[in-house]
């Protein structure tokens, strides 16, 4: 009984830590303008909905989602896509250096983003693809495939190779093996995969500044964290429009989050 | 349907050999069974005809077509798992329909077909459940189906009964056997397990250490063992062994307390392995009661198994031990001394592991 007394008291305690600044903007998007600055703060707000008037009309927040929409879900579909015919590889076909091969991709995936800031910016202007979705999309899918790479490789790794024998001794290629048989059957990896994907594109936002300097291309990280104009600070858009991009991400997590932490965590027991 | 043709079939994992210079022949329409002790690589063997190892050298030929350099799907044949691998994603009906929806049979046909494998293997009221929903028993139909509505060249069966219990695994057995005799299939099948191997094969392969020990039929296999593998893998009770030395005159086999007069039944009247080492091989049920006279060996009762349609009665006799089977009617106390006897054409003799008379 103490023991679950003390493990309520401080799972509790560090959840509240962790969620209190979340907590706090959300309160903040639904203070009234006097609110926001009084002295000492006012805690209970007035559930005042006017900043979110003002986020969606004078500051285009629903531009900014619909840019990352289009960035994070096509960044999501594309590294799915490469992602598995790779991972399908190194999860089937007995290569010498498949093990070493998964363990550079995770050394790459630790790559500190400001290494590659510099390279990143210099091919994209090359190519002419800074401000454009393609730009940042493909600058995307290379910092996602990783990961994207490590976890379904280890769902692949999962499923019982005989089943996909059986499937070539009836009569597929390996192509088709992938697509009938292993596909199917990883859905709930691959889901999971495209969730984690979905939000870190989501959530980017060092190159995302980097390569969109056209507002009209912005995601909602950068859109959002340019809202401060040369001689305003307009704490309750900026608390408005964090709090409607994080709630998507919010319910994607509640919703799958037993997938999400399968995800995370695969390959530590098996693989 | 076709012949399958193996020569010279060799397989290595990195220095290890797994299969050594195979060669074998099965006839179009013939159930062959490839029956070894785990890890002989029979599996192997099967795999390499299928197309899911490579061989390191061999000439594998379907219908005297060469198909060693084939890919798996352009082979037509059927493979049937241990684990029965069947589609987790798919429910019965389009784990049989798989095959023919990729080779783009008309939905037609295919559902002809597949209704047919149902009824023939008793799964038409299951065909919409997926393959979790099943019974083992169920799962365990639906493998051969999947291969059956194919109509391949060569069924491959890997130990398809060894995930099922005893009662099960001798109906299924049964409906096998019932299964080839309708389709006529040509069928090489894998297993450890002696009693499948003599109830459905035409012809037996004993397979160990990746060499072929013995071919033939059963009745081949089991009363005229090649070796003493063969002999001590088939037959259940084991074949008794008694290890002993050949007099000088080639007549008279001695082992401790264990006499046994050899004149006759060796070829050569026994000169050529006058004064060698002998082992003598005896199954249980050749074993009869006798008396003191012509008693081969003289042994103390140690345990008496009476399973209600045989008695097993293990005899110890010096250092050797031995198990014969006595009529259920014969009483038989721990510790009485039996004295046993066989018909000499009944005996297998081994020189140097190899079998070396006649026989029966």
């Amino acid at each position: 009984m103490r023991r679950k007394v003390f493990l309520l008291f401080w799972s509790s305690a560090i959840g509240c830590f962790s969620l209190l600044p979340f907590l706090w903007f959300v309160l903040t998007s639904l203070k009234t303008p006097n609110e926001i600055t009084a002295i000492p703060p006012k805690i209970i707000p007035s559930f005042y909905l006017g900043f979110y008037r003002s986020a969606l009309e004078n500051y285009g927040l629903l531009r900014y989602v619909g840019n990352s929409l289009i960035v994070a879900g096509a960044t999501t579909l594309f590294t799915i896509a490469i992602g598995a015919l790779a991972a399908y590889a190194l999860a089937r076909f007995r290569l010498s250096w498949t093990r070493f091969y998964l363990m550079l991709l995770l050394a790459v995936s630790m790559f500190p983003q400001i290494a590659i800031a510099g390279p990143v910016w210099r091919i994209l202007n090359y190519l002419n693809w800074l401000n454009t979705y393609h730009g940042v999309i493909a600058a995307y899918i290379t910092l996602s495939l990783p990961m994207g790479i490590w976890i379904m490789t280890t769902f692949f790794k999962e499923l019982p190779y005989e089943v996909e024998e059986a499937a070539l001794v009836d009569g597929c290629t390996r192509l088709q093996v992938l697509w009938k048989v292993v596909l199917p059957l990883a859905a709930p990896g691959l889901f999971t995969a495209a969730i984690l994907i979905f939000i870190h594109a989501w959530n980017e936002f060092f190159f995302a500044l980097l390569i969109l300097t056209n507002p009209t291309l912005q995601t909602l990280p950068v859109g959002i964290a340019l809202f401060p104009g040369e001689y305003t600070m307009p704490w309750g858009e900026i608390a408005a429009a964090s709090t409607m991009a994080t709630l998507p991400l919010v319910f994607l997590t509640l919703l799958f989050q037993r997938r999400i932490v399968r995800g995370l965590s695969a390959g530590a027991v098996k693989g | 349907m076709a012949g399958l043709e193996v020569r010279g079939l060799s397989k290595s994992f990195g220095v290890t050999p797994i299969l050594q210079e195979i060669s074998f022949d099965v006839a179009e329409g013939e159930f062959c069974v490839l029956l070894g002790p785990s890890g002989c690589g029979k599996t192997t063997l099967l795999r390499l005809v299928a197309g899911l190892e490579e061989p390191s050298t061999a000439a594998i030929s379907i219908g005297g077509k060469r198909i060693d350099q084939l890919p798996p799907r352009e082979r037509d044949v059927a493979f049937v798992f241990q684990s029965y691998a069947l589609y987790p994603h798919m429910n019965v009906f389009e784990n049989l329909a798989f095959s023919l929806r990729l080779r783009g049979f008309p939905k037609e046909e295919i559902q002809a077909k597949v209704t047919e494998a149902a009824r023939l293997l008793d799964l038409e009221a299951h065909l919409e459940r997926k393959p979790q929903e099943l019974s083992g028993g169920q799962r365990q139909r639906v493998a051969p189906g999947r291969a059956i509505v194919r109509q391949p060249k060569i069924f491959l069966f890997d130990e398809p009964l060894s995930n099922l219990d005893a009662t099960l695994r001798a109906s299924m057995r049964i409906e096998l056997a019932r299964l080839h005799r309708r389709l006529h299939g040509t069928i090489l099948y894998v297993t450890h397990d002696q009693a499948e191997a003599m109830t459905l094969g035409e012809k037996i392969m004993v397979l160990d250490e990746g060499r072929l020990q013995q071919m033939g039929a059963p009745s081949a296999i089991y009363h005229k063992p090649a070796n003493t593998f063969v002999a001590r893998f088939v037959g259940s009770p084991q074949m008794n062994f008694i290890e002993g030395k050949l007099d000088e005159k080639g007549m008279i086999f001695r082992a401790g307390e264990c006499q046994i007069d050899l004149s006759g039944v060796l070829p050569g009247h026994g000169t050529e392995y006058s004064g060698k080492e002998l082992t003598v091989g005896i199954r249980p049920e050749d074993f009869h009661p006798t008396g003191p006279d012509g008693a081969w060996v003289r042994g103390e009762v140690e345990i008496v198994e009476d399973l209600g349609s045989d008695k097993f009665v293990h005899i110890r006799s010096g250092k050797v031990k031995l198990v014969a089977r006595m009529a259920t009617d014969v009483r038989l106390n721990r510790g009485e001394i039996l004295c046993l006897a066989a018909e000499p054409n009944r005996l297998h003799l081994f020189y140097d592991g190899k079998r070396v008379n006649e026989g029966l």
